[in-house]
């Protein structure tokens, strides 16, 4: 396991690098530059600009400059945020969007998880198709209507909850992001459960363990959760990603200086180094990530582990 | 069954976290009962480095946190901050500044003469790359030093003694002391800037000579300003901390404000612009603004190129009451002068059709249409230009119709990401007639009329006239103030009568202001320096 690791890991290498040179080419492709703006400024100023950030110079020269400052670990100054650099801006939002987006899928895949359970026991029961029509609801209505009906009700009439993340020091700020996070993957995660637990629960050994007096409880912690958890986990790899890197949507509505707002602002403003240091710091993520769903395949599937 | 009770142990505990994450709702005013101010910013500032800071936002945090030599009142007046007096030559030529003798650093240490100097340097130093550094266009030798062929030091402002600041022009600039107001021109602490290098302005750095000190810039969120105990107005100010919120999102805005997160808004959102000022009457502040919302013809091509009765048609065939009262409708002032009305000293001419009816428009309008050769069975066609938003797609279709209804002229729609726009309007290879604004940096009507002349950068339709140019010129070498109006006047009336843009409104400031918080007044500037309010002692 330690040496397919190390292979994934090298291997890598080469897509990262690829990223960064797309990336590279299609930011630099975008008309205008990180200074354009209403009150266009006098030529002489203008160089002065460009020589103070380089982009005077041709385009390989840059790329070659950025690439060799990746290496030392430096990703530039942001070209929006004049006064810091982009590690400091990336090092200072991942944790607001980590935090945010744990527990999110906490709450997503404990929630969803049971209810897709509970649907998929009961099933075409009353109970089921209530559970399934809240799911499609959830999948349904867009976060940035259910964001904002939440405010509505809960900070504004109700006043139980800050409206912002700024409004309130404590905990309580955490509540609705993380629910509006979290609703639409409660969603998709119960009725995924719902169907593959339908799927193994007409299998071959589940009526043999059904015949050997085996209550249903049991039998779904021991011999009916893992298999159906496959396809869940399969949906989560990429979710997670999505989800821990900051949904921009509700970053925005709720004010939290997370990663999402935080890229979505540099493409607005053509702030290069920005949109580069975020690019490539979501595709390493996406990767780590990737090989953790595969080193949980194997750690759940025993079929997948004797490969 | 097991599992349901398992699920519902799951599910109570899930609701018990909520309950207790509720109540850990931390309060707003911390124990100490010092007084706390909560506004809003709609954009984040690039910058909060004085000199190379550039957005209307990060100016306004930066009058908090630091201060030139003169400023405005809460009224919007002109007045003295850091020089308590000047002396102006009878040439205009030089400013004799005499400073504060209590001013002081937020680290106690005097502020004087040469800090200023040291802040004006840097400002037109090209290693700086500032973005305001022709704001100081008319200092001695600054356009030369911009350029990069003289050094810094043979900058025009000197350091007579630690609290004489002398400033030397190459043209009388009636707005200079306006100019001086600006954050780009405020000064810096050298001893800062020694140890510190470019990072001197990052929070817990930035030696602050504002009424408040920098604490906390949470890139995204928010920014954090503590009483600076050294400014030498301190006895003045009232309020403890100013926390600057950034919201980007005018409804999350309005939610805040309701939620009582917030004492000030920066907007108020189109949308329920009706309900807000029904609710909210004595809260909500709307105030002319210096801003204009212009549509521009791209002077360099066909069909506007030398066509000034095609232009005349189309800016008299829109009924611009109508686009304020029902398009934008919070309280716009339809534009029929480039220069907003209320500009210090200044009353804009009208475009010639100001007095008619809009009728009388409409048929003057299609006669000039006709004259300049179209008609039903060959209508103009061409594009409008206007950057992604639904109130600019609103307005554009507007005025299509009106077009359409009065002229017979087909204009097509086209929109694009903001700056795309811009890159577009520099180039002028394929815009037509285009949509834009313009903000006054000073409340002096030269900072509207400057950007006309055929060598500014920002002159977006290309606007060339010699007789213009040669208004503008003698207008800066007025002494008399009443004599210059005149000449800045007429240009105008010459600007107009071009048509080269249509003026369509001009901008208000609105906002929400808490019932809760004193001495926040109108102004065309909608500056609202924080030393200036105070919050009642009864929240």
């Amino acid at each position: 396991m330690l040496r397919y690791t190390l292979r994934r890991l090298l291997g890598a290498i080469p897509t990262l690098l690829l990223v960064i040179v797309l990336a590279f080419l299609l930011v630099h492709a975008a008309p205008g530059g990180p200074f354009d703006d209403q009150r266009v400024l006098p030529a002489e100023i203008e160089a002065n600009i460009a020589a103070a950030y380089h982009l005077d110079e041709p385009l390989h020269q840059q790329f070659l400059r950025y690439l060799g400052g990746v290496v030392r670990g430096d990703f530039g100054p942001s070209y929006s945020y004049r006064d810091y650099t982009v590690s400091e801006l990336i090092g200072r939002s991942f944790p607001i969007s980590l935090q945010l987006g744990v527990l999110a899928i906490l709450l997503a895949t404990t929630i969803g998880v049971m209810t897709g359970i509970v649907a998929a026991l009961r099933q075409n029961s009353p109970l089921d198709k209530v559970v399934m029509g809240f799911a499609m609801t959830g999948i349904s209505i867009p976060v940035f209507v259910i964001a904002p009906v939440l405010v509505l009700f809960f900070a504004v009439k109700l006043q139980w909850l800050p409206a912002s993340w700024t409004g309130s020091q404590g905990s309580s700020r955490l509540l609705l992001p993380v629910v509006s996070l979290a609703l639409p993957q409660i969603a998709y995660v119960a009725r995924l459960t719902r169907a593959s637990l339908i799927d193994v629960l007409s299998s071959d050994f589940i009526r043999t363990a059904r015949a050997q007096g085996l209550g249903t409880a049991t039998i779904i912690r021991y011999h009916a959760l893992k298999p159906a958890m496959l396809p869940v986990l399969s949906y989560m790899g990429p979710a997670v990603a999505a989800v821990l890197t900051g949904s921009v949507v509700v970053e925005e509505i709720f004010g939290i200086p997370g990663l999402g707002q935080l890229f979505v602002r540099g493409s607005l403003n053509r702030d290069y180094t920005l949109v580069l240091g975020v690019v490539v710091f979501y595709a390493s993520l996406i990767v780590a990530l990737n090989l953790i769903v595969d080193l949980l395949y194997g750690a759940i599937d025993p079929r997948i582990r004797r490969r | 069954m097991k599992l349901i009770r398992l699920l519902l142990v799951i599910v109570v505990s899930l609701a018990a976290i909520s309950l207790l994450v509720v109540s850990c709702n931390g309060s707003q005013q911390p124990p100490d009962g010092r007084s706390i101010l909560n506004r809003a910013l709609s954009t984040e500032p690039e910058s909060l480095d004085p000199q190379k800071s550039r957005s209307v936002q990060a100016a306004d945090v930066l009058r908090d946190i630091g201060e030139g030599l003169v400023a405005y009142s809460a009224s919007g007046e002109l007045i003295a901050a850091g020089a308590v007096s000047w002396d102006v030559a009878d040439d205009g030529l030089t400013y004799t500044f005499h400073l504060r003798p209590e001013l002081r650093w937020s680290n106690g240490d005097p502020v004087i003469a040469q800090d200023f100097v040291f802040g004006l340097r840097r400002l037109v130093d090209p290693a700086t790359a500032a973005f305001y550094a022709a704001e100081l266009g008319s200092v001695v030798n600054a356009a030369a030093i911009v350029a990069g062929d003289m050094s810094t030091t043979e900058l025009g402002v000197e350091a007579v003694d630690d609290h004489t600041l002398l400033v030397s022009l190459v043209r009388p600039t009636p707005y200079l002391l306006s100019l001086l107001t600006h954050p780009s021109t405020f000064p810096v602490h050298g001893g800062s800037f020694e140890q510190h290098g470019d990072a001197f302005a990052r929070a817990g750095n930035l030696l602050s000579n504002g009424a408040y000190v920098l604490v906390e810039w949470s890139p995204g969120s928010i920014i954090e300003l503590h009483r600076n105990p050294h400014y030498w107005n301190n006895e003045n100010t009232a309020i403890d901390v100013v926390r600057h919120h950034i919201v980007t999102q005018e409804m999350a805005e309005l939610n805040r404000y309701r939620a009582g997160e917030l004492h000030t808004t920066s907007s108020v959102p189109p949308d329920n612009f009706a309900q807000i000022k029904a609710e909210y009457a004595d809260q909500l502040h709307i105030a002319p603004t210096l801003g204009v919302y212009y549509y521009g013809f791209n002077l360099t091509r066909p069909p506007f190129k030398d066509n000034p009765a095609l232009r005349q048609a189309l800016s008299m065939a829109i009924d611009r009451e109508v686009l304020v009262e029902k398009i934008t409708g919070r309280g716009e002032a339809p534009a029929y002068s480039w220069v907003p009305p209320g500009t210090n000293n200044y009353e804009p001419p009208q475009l010639s059709f100001a007095d008619l009816s809009q009728d009388e428009r409409n048929a003057l309008a299609r006669s000039l249409y006709k004259e300049a050769g179209y008609s039903d069975e060959k209508p103009l066609r061409f594009e409008l230009r206007y950057n992604t938003s639904d109130t600019q797609r609103r307005i554009a279709l507007a005025v299509q119709s009106m077009w359409r209804e009065i002229l017979g002229a087909e204009a097509r729609l086209v929109n694009v990401e903001f700056q795309v726009l811009l890159d577009q309007m520099r180039e002028r290879e394929i815009t037509e007639v285009f949509r834009s604004s313009w903000f006054g940096d000073y409340n002096d009507a030269n900072t509207f009329l400057a950007i006309m002349q055929s060598d500014s950068a920002a002159n977006m339709p290309a606007y060339t006239n010699d007789h213009y140019d040669t208004l503008m010129a003698t207008a800066s070498d007025q002494l008399d103030l009443d004599r210059r109006r005149l000449y800045l006047e007429e240009a105008e009336r010459d600007f107009l009568a071009d048509h080269a843009v249509i003026p369509l409104y001009f901008y208000v400031s609105k906002s929400l202001v808490s019932p809760e918080v004193s001495g926040w007044e109108d102004n065309i500037l909608n500056y609202h320096y924080s030393q200036h309010l105070s919050l009642d002692a009864t929240e």
